[in-house]
């Protein structure tokens, strides 16, 4: 397993990986606060999403508090060309390509159905019916070869994609698919997987009789286990890969192990399927207290941590506010994006509904 | 100039309708900041802690531990300092415009009974809610409607007063107020509502104009629902009947009622015939177990069911070690235990793990029926009504008092043999109670 960054936050490269140690060499303290700032905010957002869904304001929230090592670390390793596709836990690769926070709450109220551009972003849609994504990512992968988009040598020009799965999703069918397809098409398909140890109750020993990383070799698809909760593994084992894909050396698979402190989403009760003591077991690993052992080794003081803190506090506030103020969507939205042209039978159902909308009261 | 601000129950699952109160972890008069963890909830998926959307004091904690409350009821008042309101409501509330309470608007979906806004169709006509008068203009509203509405605002009762109110159809306005401070209480309520009983048959309601209503399968409707067909399509039902003179248990419900020891406490045919279970299980133990597809677990122990209808739906709480106790503390467990049902206050707990079931459906006036299982327990007996009918004693037709006792049990476990047997017993100890010294 790649881990640079022990518990203790002390780093070290052992000598069979000393590639990815040369992409850390190129970071300097600016990466780190950034990451480490990065890790914090994600998390301070997350326990204010999961207040509002408790305060009846969000229909559901689906928390990723001690997955943040394995989100931002793999999200600053994404080229700014490169696609990426979510399943719907990944807020930490979310905002590392500039997808703004309340988007993601807006989807999770229900004002609207994404919430960002993907065309802008490159951070695509969430996929509420897990799996479906890898699909997508692998379809995504063989138009970008045919293109011409990768493997040219030119880096204005090659791109590769990336796709966000779970433990649980590795057993749908849907990625043993998109695992063969990206193989056999050589695509240029990075799959992340974030074993966070659980697919909603079912512990990840139900879902594989096999290692993750090794799910891909019988497709013809190489993989390697990095520590989840070590923000510097997990970039360096996606920037190394990510450009090796670029370069047209095919797919590849990273298994991140790390773990899901809080509940599948906001309706389920997780102290009825695992033990407290497992939970302590992975707190104690935790990536942020570990990156901050980590910075303060390399000096970094009080002060840094403290405004990292206040932050946090200011964006709960905002976030908090702007929520609450979220407008209604208009109701025509519902069928704005069924079709791209015109239709007669969507146009007849929008005036179905506006009629039956104003033969009722206290319309706005 | 501090404001009060309400906190409505929100739906913390997906498409949850209630959760019960299970832990208050502030009081009145307790600071509170946002996020503050306030209490705990149960709802049908899990336990959770509901955090405070508010900064403030709490001025009334508007739902006691232990009851269960809709989604959109408000649960808690804090009293916010600073003329804004903490949050922007962002549904304006044209109805309660003029009220000082100030709740969080929630999402789609959750009703907040009169405080959310109406929308009814337009031509629906003269609406009886006092939220949906307002929001009509006055001229096309009835004055006595209007009157009607704010009487019943006016009355003064807490919350779970004026739900039990709305269950039980007692119009708040006609009880007599016996509260310290002139507020409605749980016992007028009942008392008004025991009242309301006596005149409810002699009354029948006009057809309604409309063909069909369509009324939501949810709560406990939902739940009797999946466990009877649970119960009917695992266990293979069989029902038996025996006719019997239960003239000598009549008389003996009649001496213990008058009897000083059984002061205060009711005295009902279904207690004997509880006794009667307990002793016919003690002969025949099978019809007192458990099937699972391995083994079948029999219990020395009776945990007995007794089928309450509450008015919320059919609910079968049991009392615990029934076979330990006495005459006296079996006849004081069926009446708490019938109380707290009628109150809506039966926890999970005393639903569960039950072992054999009554069901006295005599109470309506039936004959017999045949029940169906209670999920998990292989038997049940239904105690019918008990009238005086012709009976043949040394070949005279005399006048007895007479019952049918019915019986269903899961034939996975319990043969015709013990079936019969068993019920054979049950009826001999009505037939002459005094088998129970025994």
């Amino acid at each position: 397993m790649l881990q640079l960054l022990d518990q203790e936050g002390q780093y070290e490269v052992p000598s069979k990986y000393s590639q990815y140690g040369e992409i850390i060499d190129q970071l300097g303290e600016a990466d780190y606060k950034k990451f480490y700032r990065d890790m914090a905010r994600i998390r301070r957002f997350d326990e204010e999403a999961t207040a509002l869904q408790r305060q009846g304001q969000l229909g559901l929230w689906v928390p990723a508090i001690g997955q943040e090592g394995a989100q931002i670390g793999s999200g600053y390793a994404v080229g700014n060309k490169d696609h990426i596709f979510p399943s719907y836990r990944e807020h930490g690769v979310a905002i590392t390509h500039g997808v703004e926070l309340m988007s993601i709450l807006k989807m999770m109220r229900g004002v609207n159905h994404g919430g960002w551009d993907p065309n802008e972003t490159r951070f695509h849609h969430y996929a509420i019916v897990l799996a479906s994504q890898a699909l997508h990512a692998a379809g995504y992968a063989m138009g970008v070869k045919f293109d011409g988009l990768v493997g040219t040598g030119d880096p204005e020009n090659d791109l590769a994609v990336i796709t966000y799965i779970g433990d649980g999703a590795t057993a749908e069918g849907d990625v043993s698919e998109a695992l063969l397809f990206a193989a056999v098409n050589e695509s240029p398909l990075m799959f992340f997987v974030q074993n966070n140890q659980w697919a909603i109750s079912s512990n990840v020993e139900t879902t594989t009789k096999v290692p993750l990383f090794t799910r891909g070799l019988g497709f013809g698809v190489p993989g390697i286990r990095i520590d989840g909760n070590d923000v510097l593994a997990s970039y360096a084992a996606t920037k190394l890969h990510m450009d090796e894909i670029r370069t047209g050396k095919g797919p590849f698979l990273i298994e991140a192990l790390t773990y899901r402190i809080g509940a599948h989403t906001t309706s389920d009760d997780p102290s009825k399927y695992r033990q407290s003591e497992e939970v302590e077991f992975w707190k104690a690993k935790d990536p942020i207290i570990r990156f901050e052992k980590f910075l303060r080794r390399q000096g970094i003081g009080d002060d840094f941590f403290e405004q990292v803190t206040q932050d946090g506090e200011d964006l709960a506030k905002e976030i908090r506010e702007s929520t609450f103020a979220l407008p209604d969507p208009p109701m025509e939205n519902i069928f704005e994006n069924v079709y791209t042209d015109p239709h007669p039978l969507v146009d007849a159902q929008r005036q179905w509904l506006q009629d039956y909308e104003s033969s009722l009261e206290d319309n706005e | 100039m501090a404001k009060i601000s309400k906190f409505p129950l929100p739906d913390v699952g997906e498409g949850l309708t209630e959760a019960e109160i299970v832990s208050w972890q502030v009081a009145e008069g307790d600071q509170v900041t946002i996020n503050q963890v306030i209490c705990e909830i149960e709802t049908a998926k899990s336990v959770v802690e509901l955090p405070c959307p508010f900064e403030g004091t709490v001025s009334e904690l508007l739902v006691q531990v232990g009851e269960t409350v809709e989604v959109g009821q408000p649960i808690i008042a804090v009293s916010v300092a600073g003329s804004d309101p903490p949050v922007a409501a962002p549904i304006a509330d044209v109805a309660n415009a003029d009220k000082p309470a100030e709740s969080p608007a929630n999402l789609v979906g959750y009703g907040e009974g009169e405080q959310t806004k109406s929308r009814r169709r337009k031509s629906s006509g003269m609406s009886s809610s006092a939220a949906a008068a307002a929001a009509i203009p006055a001229a096309v509203i009835p004055t006595s409607n209007v009157m009607a509405a704010s009487q019943e605002a006016n009355v003064s009762a807490k919350p779970p007063i004026r739900k039990l109110a709305k269950e039980l159809s007692v119009d708040l306005s006609n009880v007599d107020p016996t509260g310290l401070h002139g507020e409605v209480t749980r016992e007028d309520v009942m008392r008004a509502a025991d009242q309301a009983s006596v005149f409810k048959n002699i009354s029948t309601p006009e057809a309604p104009t409309d063909r069909e209503e369509r009324i939501p399968v949810k709560g406990v409707r939902k739940a009797i629902a999946s466990a009877m067909v649970e119960s009917a399509f695992t266990a293979p039902h069989v029902s038996i009947f025996v006719d019997v003179d239960a003239t000598r248990t009549m008389e003996y419900v009649k001496r213990l009622k008058a009897s000083a020891d059984f002061a205060g406490v009711k005295v009902t045919p279904l207690l004997i015939m509880a006794k009667a279970i307990i002793w016919a299980v003690r002969r025949n133990p099978t019809v007192n177990s458990t099937w699972t597809d391995e083994e079948i677990i029999v219990h020395y122990f009776v945990n007995l069911g007794i089928a309450a209808a509450t008015p919320r739906g059919l609910i079968v709480p049991n009392i615990k070690d029934a076979d330990k106790l006495s005459m006296f503390d079996l006849a004081v467990a069926i009446e708490q235990l019938a109380a707290t049902a009628r109150d809506g206050k039966t926890q999970p707990a005393e639903t569960q793990n039950g072992t054999i079931t009554i069901t006295n459906i005599g109470v309506f006036g039936v004959d017999t029926g045949t029940p169906i299982l209670n999920p998990g327990e292989v038997g049940i007996v239904a105690l019918g009504s008990i009238q005086k009918k012709p009976w043949v004693v040394d070949d005279e037709i005399v006048i007895r008092q007479v019952t049918t006792i019915g019986a269903t049990f899961d034939h996975r476990v319990v043969d015709g043999d013990v079936a019969s047997r068993f019920l054979a017993d049950v009826a001999s100890v009505i037939q002459e109670p005094a088998l129970l010294l025994d």
